[in-house]
Parts: C-alpha cells; structure tokens; sequence
C-alpha cells in the first residue's frame, strides 16, 4: 500500500510540474498575478509530492519491504538501520528520487522567494525548474520507477554492497545533489534572462546566493568523496582523475567561475552575456555528470546503472535543455549589453583573467575524461587517458589560477594601480621566497618541486591576508576602528578572504599528500616493532572479532615517539552475505599528518602490514571545509541593495510593464 | 562577426551531443571487434614484486583460461576479488591477472591483503599490453581458448549472476570444441 501511495504521488507530481511551467510563461507574459501564484503553489505541492514519494520509498526500506523489487535488491533484514535508510540513494532509482526531491526543494525555496523578484522574472524562473522536474520524473517513470513489486515475497534481501555501508558514502551523493540540482537555479535564471533579454544587477544580486549555496554543497559532496576514499580503500588515495569524480569537479570549477562573474554583473553591469553562458554551463555540466554516472557511455568503477534506454532518455534531456538554452543565447545574447567600463588594470580584469583560466582548467579535465569517447568514435579505437595527463596539464593551471587570487583581490573595481598593488605584496612575496628556501634547504626528498608548491601556498595565503589586513587597516589605525572596519565589510568580501585561505590550506595538505608521503611494507607477527617515519610501531595483537553483519579480523598497534605512546586499531571485515571484504585503515591523525597503517591476510609467517604516513593531510579536509564556509558566508550576503525608494521603484515598474495595457 | 561568436557555443555542443549519440549505440563491454577470434597480441611480461613468474602470451595456450586486468587503486576489483577467489579456490578456470598502473609492490601488498587467486600474473605499469589489449578500465576480463585466441570480453566485475549466465557457459563450451 505505501509504496502505491509512493508510486501514485509520483505521477500527480509530473502532472502538477506539467501545469506549472505553462502557467508561469502565461504569468510572465500577461503580468497576472493569478497565474504567478498558481504556478508558485505548483512549486509548494510538487514538493509535497515528491516528498511522499521519497518518504514512501524510506519507510519501504526502513521496515525491509521486500515486496518491492527495489528494496529487495539493494537492502537487507540484517543491516544496521542507519544504512537501511541510506540504502534509499544507494541504487539508480533512489538516487534519481533524491535528484527531484532536492530539485523540488530548490524549487519550493525560490517560489518563497516570489516577492523581491519582479513578477516577470520570477514567473520565467520558476517555469524553467517546472521543464526540468517534469523532465526528470518523466524519466524517472517511464525508466526508473523504485517502487515495482515482486510477487512472491522473498524471505530476505540481496544485501547492499559493504563498501556502500559506510557514513562518508552515505552522506556523499546527496552533498553532490545539492550541488549538482542547485546549479539549476542560477540556470533556470539564466535562461529568464535570456527570455527577457535582460540581465541587470539585480539579476545578479538574486542568482547569486543561489550559485554559491550549489557551490558550497558541491565543494562539501566532493571533499567528502574523496575522504571516503582516503580512509575506505586501504591505501589512502583520494583522488584517481577517475571520470566520475571528474564529472563532479567540472560544474565545481565552471561554477567556481560563475560565482566570480556574478560579482561583477552585480557590482559593474559588465560580462553579462559571459554569466548566462556560464550559468548554463555550469548546469549542463552538472546534467553530463548525472549523464555519465548512468548511460555507460564511459565505462567507470563508479557506475551503478549501465542500462543504454536511460542513457537514450538522458540524451533527449541534454538535447533539450543544454541545446535549448545555447540556442536561446545564441538568438539572444546580442542584446545583454553591458554599462559598465573598466580600465585594464582592475578588479574587473582580473576576474576575468580568473574565469578564463577556470574555464580552460575546466575544458582539459572535460578533454581528458571525454577524449577515450571521441578516439573511439572518430577512429573505433580504444584508449585511457590517466592521472599523468591531469597531472601535467591540470596542476599548471590550477596552480597559475592560485598566484593570480592573491594579486587579484588587491585590486580595486574599475581602475586599479598595478605599481601600487605590487608594492603591498612585496611582503607576501618575501614570505613565499623565505619558505621556499626553508623547504629547499630542510625538505628530505622532492625539493624543488615542494618549494615551489609551498612558495605558491604561502604566497596566496599572505596576499589574502594582505588583502583583508588592508581593508580593515590592521596595525595603521586603532584596534577599535579595525574591527568596527571588519565589521563593515560586506560578508561577501568575508567569505572570499575566508575561501582563498581555505584554498591555500588545501593546496598545503595537497602538497604535503601527494609530495612527502611515506610508506613501508613488511610481515609482522603479533610483538614486533618497527621504526617508520620517527615512530616505534608495535602489532600488539590480532584477534577476531564480529559486528552487526560482519566478522572482522582486528589488529591492534602501538605506536610512540618521543615519549608519547598511543594505540591504533585497524580492522579487515568480511560480509558473508555479498561475500566481500574491506579494510578499515588504522588510522591516526596527528600534529603532522597521519599515520595509516593497514594489513592483509596472513598466508603464514605473520601478516603483511603496510605503514604509511601522510603529512598534513588534515589541512587536506580542513582546507576544504574552510573553503565551503567561505562559500557559506558570501551566500548569506544579500548583496549591496538599490537605495529603497529606488528598489520599490524597481519592483513597480517590472510589474507596471508586466501588466496589460 | 559577434553573431558567429554567439552561435560557437551551440557549435562546441552539437559535435559533443553527436559524439554522445554515437557513444551511446556502442556497447561498453563489447570488445573491439578487431580483437575477438584473434590470437592475443605477442607479449612477455615480468612478473610483480615479490613474485617468480610473470605472463607472455605463450603462457595462456594450452587450455580455456581467464586475463583479468586488475590494479589495487580500482575499487572495482576490491568488489570482484571474492568471486574470483570463489573461482580460483573451485577449480573452476585457471585465472590469468594482468596488474595494471600499480607501482612496485602495491599489487603484491594488494594480494597479501585480500588474497590471491592468480596462478601467474603479468605486471604492466605502463599499460602498454592493456593499450594493445583495447582495455578500458579495470577490471576487465578475456575469455581465452586453447589456441589462445581471445573469444570474449567481460568489462567490469565479475558477479556471480555474470559466471553463471555467460562465462561459465561459455568457458564449458571451449572446453567442448
């Protein structure tokens, strides 16, 4: 019965996202306010709806229905609850459900929003998130249903991979969602602009949260992908260059430069055509990564549902929406000209210095996951492009996008003063000199390549410093006034200093990841020491042990240093329900990085355990977390607003030339 | 001048739309039909650290024999290891690994850790077998007869619905020829 009420409320919901977007074109093109708000309540009910679905298909997992096909597949009477639940999105259909659930929970937010959006502008937003839902639920019915049944009952359910059942997985694809669905905002935005042929800052002022709180949700989905990794494969690699993380990290970079341009639309009235093309990319980026999850069209570990009918549907989404679109801005563009001037030397310049290097790191990564496609269908070959290509072509890029951040802040809008911007970085520069030659100098392997990855940390994190030290005149005024200052400053202007730091302490974790990392492999038996990375590490014991749908094998290690003694525990599980192991490093952060020890199977003589030690790999998540609150805290800046008589003034006219005459 | 450049866009995404359609009529786990029914390309590959024998094309003719391309950073093959160790352990078929992109050592720590149910593996660190072999990803697996000839391709891991519904049928049938 309840996955029925699921199953049905689905269908009501694509019939109720078929009304809304009609209703909002007639709104937006007659200026009636009857029509606006019919299709706002549209927004309200269709959320209701595809929650009740989604809650439906939970509460089918949760109790272990295995009446439907889904659950049975993908659950099992004897998982922990918590992973029951999370089972809910770890299969195709459930997670195309959470794709709309979050997608009708956007769309519900900006129909609250109604009334500081001019009437027209609204109404055409609106409409586009109603094209997209009724898209995705068309595709999730007519491809994609979770809530078949199977007749007769089975006993129990086929398990859930092991390697799925675990928090960090749990919690990472809807942190992508989020990210991936909200860029459906600053889209749906976009293509309004287009419609009306009109994109201002106050347009700007409205996508722009939306831009950043995607963003921010997105930079969170992807570190915590990539932590999963770190800490569940037993050799901490967390980044592969595989082309589904790379079909994250592409709407991540497009859209990191979105959210840059956005400013200047906002503050300048300038690149206004750049940020609809953008907006529009940054989402039809985020469809080719639900595309290339689902279609086998590129073949990937990742892939959960190879079935080529979705991937037809799929095609026809893209086809729609990312062709609709750059046709309408190919018909369009022309007349989102710009007002606002700016000299060379200026804010304006260097971002979009920033976007065109965002953008070009953005194109290698799609070059590099998409060419093994266009080999193979220009030439029918097949080959693999690796991390060495990423490797020499992405980091290059990235790392010139970093020195730039640093110089580019310092400038202000319109016309900035190079000679001056120059002289107040001179400091940031000695730091970033001194702290190469200290890595040159003490560094006991890589040298040149850490000083100079080092001097580049150092160097962005100074000049951010610089940055924000100068606007709140830090040391040249009162302390008082350097707060009140701090204080004043827009949160925006936060966010991006607090953003850039959290960048610089990534890289640094990044560095100290992939460049001074450490590691040794031997037998050991339970007694026996080793000396690895200034720590005496002891296997104390290896015993066997059970959790709740596993038997584990669990060793326990000690390790001191200088004093200091402290224990570890790693475990290697084995599931007897899909037959499979995994390892649960051993892993213990300290001041410098972490020391990960895991181990194999003893095959006689003792068991082989593989020490590692990864230095600063903390300010690896720490950076990333730090650079999403920096993302938060601009989002919460509503951005400087008109003066108020001149706003209301605003709103009326949009509504007086909406209206009929 | 500036309409030309408001079209470029559309442009970039008709030749990726095209590509993708083209993509999407080809089947991943099909092998490139120059390879099947041809004799495996000439190789002679080292054997991994820590371990006497490697892999040359010679050694895979004689019987009907699985090459398994695997690599320890593919969480895939953490995900097919147990079946295999179920086929190793079952007699079922000789498995032939092809350890691919793994520094020294990784794959041997890989096999100490999960077990191993190769009886001879090849390393390639550079894939340069796996580019003559049209690999795509790992883990992939050939179905090798006794002439040596590959006669199918499986991408991705292997289940135990894939044993039973196609390679187990068809490594019966070789056997039979």
């Amino acid at each position: 019965m309840i996955p029925e009420i699921g199953h049905f409320a689905l269908i009501l919901a694509l019939l109720v996202s078929l009304a809304q977007a009609p209703v909002l074109f007639i709104g937006a093109r007659t200026g009636d306010e009857a029509f606006a708000s019919f299709g706002r309540r549209c927004a309200y009910v269709l959320f209701a709806l595809v929650a009740l679905a989604f809650a439906s298909l939970a509460y089918s997992y949760i109790v272990s229905d295995f009446s439907v096909i889904n659950v049975f597949e993908n659950s099992h009477s004897q998982k922990p609850l918590i992973y029951k639940f999370t089972g809910t999105w770890g299969n195709h259909e459930g997670s195309m459900l959470l794709w709309v659930l979050i997608l009708s929970v956007f769309g519900a937010a900006l129909a609250r929003q109604g009334k500081a959006i001019p009437l027209e502008l609204h109404a055409l937003t609106l409409a586009v998130q109603g094209l997209i839902a009724a898209a995705f639920l068309a595709f999730i019915l007519f491809t994609s249903n979770p809530f078949g049944r199977l007749f007769p009952v089975p006993a129990d359910g086929q398990g859930l991979n092991p390697l799925l059942q675990d928090i960090g997985l749990a919690i990472h694809p809807p942190f992508l969602y989020l990210g991936y669905v909200g860029f459906s905002i600053p889209f749906s935005f976009a293509v309004a602009a287009l419609i009306r042929g009109r994109a201002d800052s106050v347009w700007a002022r409205l996508a722009r949260p939306w831009a950043l709180a995607a963003w921010t949700f997105l930079t969170i989905g992807i570190t915590l992908g990539a932590w999963w990794a770190y800490y569940e494969l037993g050799w901490g690699g967390w980044w592969a260059w595989d082309p589904v993380e790379n079909a994250s990290f592409m709407p991540w970079l497009a859209g990191t430069a979105l959210i840059h341009s956005l400013r200047v639309v906002e503050r300048r009235d300038a690149l206004k055509g750049w940020a609809v093309l953008l907006a529009i990319t940054v989402f039809s980026l985020s469809l080719v990564g639900t595309f290339l999850v689902r279609s086998g069209i590129l073949t990937s570990v990742h892939a959960f549902a190879v079935d080529p009918t979705r991937g037809v549907f799929i095609l026809m989404i893209l086809l729609a929406a990312i062709g609709g679109s750059l046709s309408l801005y190919a018909a369009r563009a022309g007349s989102l000209t710009a007002t606002g001037a700016f000299a060379p030397v200026s804010r304006e310049t260097a971002l979009i210095i920033n976007n065109i290097f965002l953008c070009v790191a953005c194109a290698t990564v799609f070059f590099g996951t998409f060419y093994p496609l266009f080999i193979a269908v220009l030439t029918g070959k097949t080959i693999s492009v690796g991390a060495p290509y990423f490797n020499t072509v992405f980091v290059p890029i990235a790392s010139l996008t970093m020195f730039l951040a640093a110089a580019g802040t310092l400038l202000p809008w319109k016309r900035g003063d190079i000679v001056d911007a120059a002289r107040r970085l001179a400091p940031a520069a000695g730091a970033a000199l001194a702290a190469a030659i200290i890595v040159g100098v003490f560094a006991a392997k890589a040298k040149i390549i850490g000083a100079g990855m080092i001097a580049l940390v150092v160097w962005l994190a100074a000049g951010t410093l610089t940055d924000f030290t100068g606007r709140i005149k830090l040391f040249r005024a009162p302390l008082k006034d350097s707060l009140a200052r701090a204080r004043g400053l827009p949160r925006a202007a936060h966010g991006a200093t607090i953003a850039h730091l959290g960048l610089a302490l990534f890289a640094f974790g990044a560095a100290g990841i992939s460049i001074w990392k450490n590691e040794r492999i031997l037998m050991m038996t339970p007694g026996e020491s080793v000396a690895f990375a200034g720590y005496d590490v002891t296997l104390k014991s290896v015993q066997n042990g059970r959790g709740p749908n596993y038997e584990a094998e669990r060793a326990v290690y000690e390790a001191r240093k200088n004093g200091a003694r402290f224990e570890l525990v790693g475990e290697r599980r084995f599931y007897p329900i899909r037959a499979m192991q995994t390892t649960e490093a051993a892993i213990s952060p300290r001041a410098t990085g972490d020391l990960y020890i895991s181990f194999g199977e003893n095959t006689g003589g003792g068991w082989p355990v593989r020490l590692h030690f990864f230095p600063l790999v903390g300010c690896l998540w720490w950076g990333a977390a730090v650079t999403a609150l920096g993302g938060a805290l601009a989002m919460s800046d509503r951005g400087r607003k008109p003066a108020k008589a001149k706003r209301t003034a605003i709103a009326a006219t949009s509504r007086a030339e909406a209206a009929p005459a | 001048m500036k309409n030309v450049l408001v079209l470029a866009p559309l442009a970039v995404f008709a030749a990726i739309a095209g590509a993708f359609a083209v993509g999407l009529t080809r089947d991943p786990s099909a092998i490139p039909s120059a390879l099947i029914d041809r004799p495996l390309p000439e190789f002679d590959l080292p054997p991994i650290q820590g371990f006497q024998q490697g892999l040359a094309s010679a050694d895979l003719k004689g019987e009907v024999s699985l090459l398994n391309v695997f690599g320890s950073w593919c969480v895939s093959c953490h995900i097919e290891h147990p079946v295999l160790m179920q086929l190793a352990a079952s007699g079922a078929v000789p498995i032939r690994g092809l350890n691919w992109k793994d520094k020294p050592g990784d794959g041997a720590a890989w096999l100490a850790r999960l077990g191993n149910p190769y009886d001879r593996i090849g390393d390639d660190p550079e894939g340069r077998v796996i580019f003559d072999l049209g690999v795509t990803g790992a883990p992939e697996t050939f179905v090798i007869d006794k002439e040596g000839r590959v006669r199918y391709k499986h991408t991705g891991p292997i289940t135990p619905e894939v044993w039973e519904k196609t390679l187990r049928p068809l490594i019966e049938e070789l056997r039979k020829a």
